[in-house]
């Protein structure tokens, strides 16, 4: 291996009493990459998450980060960390730039430094003109960002977001999405677990996809629908309750849902027009182009957001 | 009761962001009834401390008309007069704030036939439980410990619900106003200076007279000298003008805070 | 380098900065008040205890009593907002700053709060002429050890629990009581044989003791070493009990 990867897991498990979270998992994050780990809630992506950053002890197995071991050098390695939560933790009476400071000292930074620091990152964050309000009237997009600025004010080797856009709205997603790429062209290594298809294949040139504890499949985006999919997928609606999957055998693989038929298709028109060839009517049809959703799809039989 | 609540006023915002989330779940939290039941203990821990352990410390004392009394028959009523004052505050000043402000209670019953002076009595009615199961227990501890007799101890009831009823109506006439959580620390700075100052734990006589004046219009004053001179048989006509302020402050309050109800919620 | 002790009190002290103002009135005004009404105003009739006259009697006892209840009240809301709503202590754990870094932060803010305010609270004594030994320079110290003793577990019973109700039950039962039968207003020999050693257990009963030992330069009941020795005792339980406290909290 020419460069030492910044986490190394061999058959890594976390057991809460009976329930066994993350069920021996294995998994190599190298120094520049942006890594993801997609699946649904309970997939055991945050406990995970928590074993990395070190506030979480393994139950077994062999974990590293940044060549240290959690256990024996928790603070040494969190001193090199940026962690963004799933839940905002910010100081709700402090100002926007006090959290920073504050979080700064944390670090044992020089306050001339910890001010240059919050300056920055207040810029990077585009919230300088709301650096001295408080935090409690903020947006939560504006939360978001301010908790991953907040990560950044040790310049950490890694960063860790846990379902960094959980619960904000597509503007505010959008634009969190530009920081967190901007982050990534600077060379930061980032980890972040999410269960939107679109943020993991917006951000991660890896990922891996888990479900039950387990990492199910690996790869880069691309790599993972092109192995799990077709580049294709039909989406079919029909008015009355018949079942239409028997009558579209031999066009693609189907996957009757609910609501809908999916249709996997090399070439999306083409099936179409032989639906259509077959005398089937669809109330709706949707040719688009296939997603980790159906990967996910594929690998557990389930979808990723309910 | 006070002491509790100054203890807990550590930061207010803190304490209200705690309370905005809790106050909610306050009727269902593990021990309500068990904190409920505990209000009452309080004034009875002051009666024992300062009224029977400071009270052997300073013997008997002479009342303005001769008589002699121990120091815990004088302090005893005084006592039950707060008790009756913070059973009806509590309830109708952080209770009452949060049903307006944060779960919209009121607003769900104006949208129904009843009137803003209604909600304003109900409101009243339910603190008035409350502050009067604490003053029945207490004087049953007072009989109990000799420092009233049962006759007297019921003349004083009807006066400690007056009592209640006065600072309820107030209670709500200041919920109205507050706001934020942070304006309870000015009500609970002012009812622990009431509480020390309203001739509770000494005659007000002994005041110097500037502030014997000021004590005079405040209305802990006069719960405490009604009180007193029904539990302890000590009846004058100064009485009449103590239930008469306590009346007039009722009728205020009630009126008062009617009308703020309806000029907050009823645009 | 700051040691992440250091950083996690400067932390509560910026909270504080916004704070302060609500907080004077119990901190200076409420243990002046209270001298007036119970010192001056009820010790008229006591007259003298012990050889000397009433407020120079109950004046340590206040301020030991007002460093206790300081101690409590600031570790419970604060502390269990800071686990349950805040989640600052969550905040602090993803960073070097280790749990005993976040006890002592905490016990250390608490400590300059209640220096603060003995300090103050002496000079004010001093101009009622209720001072009669040089000792009396020694309390500010021992309400320290109070505000120790009573912080540290407090701090822990509210990091264990999830319902902020249990504090009211805390202050009833506990702090209201100590302050009011911990020979702050009358000697706890006045109390029945049966409840005296509940006295005894208090943190608070061993701080009246020693601040009344200094600020009228007596004996105290118990050698000093006994009373110090308690306190101390107390502030070790429950230091470690807080860092247990915090770890459990803090797990996973």
């Amino acid at each position: 291996m020419p460069e030492q990867p910044l986490i190394h897991a061999r058959a890594l498990v976390k057991r809460f009493g009976d329930f066994t979270a993350v069920d021996g998992i294995d998994l190599d994050v190298a120094p520049g990459e942006a890594f993801g780990f997609l699946g649904p809630n309970g997939a055991g992506k945050s406990s995970t998450m928590r074993m990395i950053s070190c506030v979480s002890m393994p139950t077994s197995g062999e974990l590293r980060i940044l060549g240290m071991d959690p256990v024996r050098e928790g603070p040494k390695i969190r001193a090199r960390l940026g962690v963004c939560p799933q839940l905002d933790n910010l100081d709700p009476d402090l100002s926007v730039r006090e959290n920073l400071t504050t979080y700064a000292r944390y670090f044992g930074l020089s306050k001339a430094e910890s001010r240059r620091r919050a300056d920055e990152l207040l810029e990077f964050a585009q919230l300088q003109d709301k650096a001295g309000s408080q935090v409690e009237p903020l947006s939560g997009g504006m939360k978001r960002r301010l908790t991953i600025a907040r990560s950044l004010v040790n310049e950490p080797d890694l960063v860790l977001l846990d379902e960094p856009t959980t619960g904000l709205d597509p503007q505010a997603r959008h634009l969190l999405w530009e920081r967190l790429f901007r982050l990534k062209q600077r060379g930061t290594t980032l980890v972040l677990t999410t269960h939107y298809m679109d943020e993991a294949e917006q951000l991660c040139d890896r990922l891996v996809v888990m479900d039950g504890g387990r990492i199910v499949a690996e790869g880069s985006p691309r790599s993972l629908i092109q192995t799990y999919s077709t580049p294709e997928v039909v989406e079919l609606r029909f008015a009355d309750g018949v079942d239409y999957a028997g009558k579209l055998e031999g066009i693609g693989r189907v996957d009757p849902l609910p609501d809908r038929i999916l249709l996997y298709a090399d070439d999306g028109d083409a099936a179409v027009s032989e639906v259509h060839r077959r005398g089937l009517t669809p109330s709706s049809v949707l040719v688009r182009r296939s997603s980790l959703e159906d990967v996910f799809l594929q690998l557990t039989g389930r979808t990723l957001v309910d | 009761m006070i002491s509790t609540m100054v203890a807990a006023r550590v930061s207010p915002s803190r304490v209200g962001a705690v309370m905005n989330r809790n106050v909610g779940a306050l009727r269902s939290g593990p021990s309500y009834w068990l904190v409920l039941l505990s209000g009452f203990f309080e004034p009875v821990l002051y009666l024992l401390s300062i009224g029977i352990g400071v009270g052997a410390l300073v013997g008997d004392l002479t009342l303005p008309s001769g008589r002699v009394v121990e120091y815990a028959v004088f302090v005893a009523p005084a006592m039950l007069a707060v008790s009756a004052m913070s059973g009806a505050l509590s309830e109708t000043t952080f209770n009452f704030f949060f049903k307006m402000k944060y779960s919209k209670t009121f607003d769900a019953i104006l949208a129904t036939p009843v009137k803003p002076f209604e909600i304003a009595l109900g409101e009243l009615a339910w603190a008035m439980v409350r502050s009067s199961v604490y003053t029945i227990a207490f004087l049953m501890v007072m009989v109990a410990l000799g420092l009233t007799s049962p006759g007297w101890a019921l003349a004083a009831l009807p006066a400690t619900l007056l009592v209640g009823l006065a600072f309820g109506g107030v209670g709500m006439a200041i919920s109205t106003l507050m706001r934020g959580w942070q304006d309870f620390d000015m009500l609970t700075t002012g009812q622990f200076a009431l509480f020390l100052f309203s001739g509770t734990f000494s005659p007000v006589q002994d005041y110097p007279v500037a502030m014997e004046i000021v004590v005079w219009l405040t209305p802990l004053y006069h719960a405490v000298e009604l009180v007193r001179g029904l539990a302890i048989g000590e009846l004058s006509w100064g009485l009449l003008g103590n239930a008469a302020y306590l009346l007039v402050m009722m009728a205020l309050g009630l009126t008062f805070a009617a009308r703020r109800i309806q000029r907050t919620l009823c645009v | 380098m700051v040691h992440p002790t250091v950083a996690v009190l400067e932390r509560n002290l910026a909270l504080y900065r916004r704070l302060w103002l609500a907080s004077a009135f119990s901190s200076f005004v409420l243990p002046v008040l209270f001298l007036v009404s119970i010192g001056i105003g009820v010790g008229g009739y006591v007259g003298t205890i012990g050889g000397v006259d009433y407020l120079a009697w109950i004046v340590p006892g206040v301020m030991a009593s007002t460093a206790f209840q300081m101690a409590i009240g600031e570790s419970t809301y604060s502390v269990l907002g800071d686990f349950r709503w805040v989640r600052a202590y969550h905040a602090m754990r993803a960073t070097p700053v280790e749990v005993r870094d976040m006890v002592a932060g905490w016990l250390l803010y608490i400590l300059i709060r209640v220096e603060i305010a003995a300090i103050v609270f002496l000079g004010i004594t001093a101009l009622f002429g209720a001072l009669h030994s040089p000792w009396a320079v020694l309390t500010p110290v021992i309400a320290a050890l109070v505000a120790m003793s009573a912080a540290a577990p407090v701090m822990a019973f509210a990091a264990s629990i999830e319902h902020d109700s249990y504090f009211a039950l805390l202050f009833r039962f506990v702090m209201i009581p100590s302050t009011l039968f911990a020979g702050v207003f009358f000697p706890v020999d006045q109390l029945p044989q049966l409840v005296r050693p509940l006295a005894y257990l208090s943190p608070l009963w061993h701080g009246v003791e020693l601040s009344r030992a200094a600020t009228l330069g007596v004996a105290a009941p118990w050698p000093i070493w006994a009373h110090a020795g308690y306190l101390l005792l107390c502030c070790a339980a429950g230091l470690t009990w807080a860092i247990a406290a915090f770890r459990k909290r803090l797990q996973d």
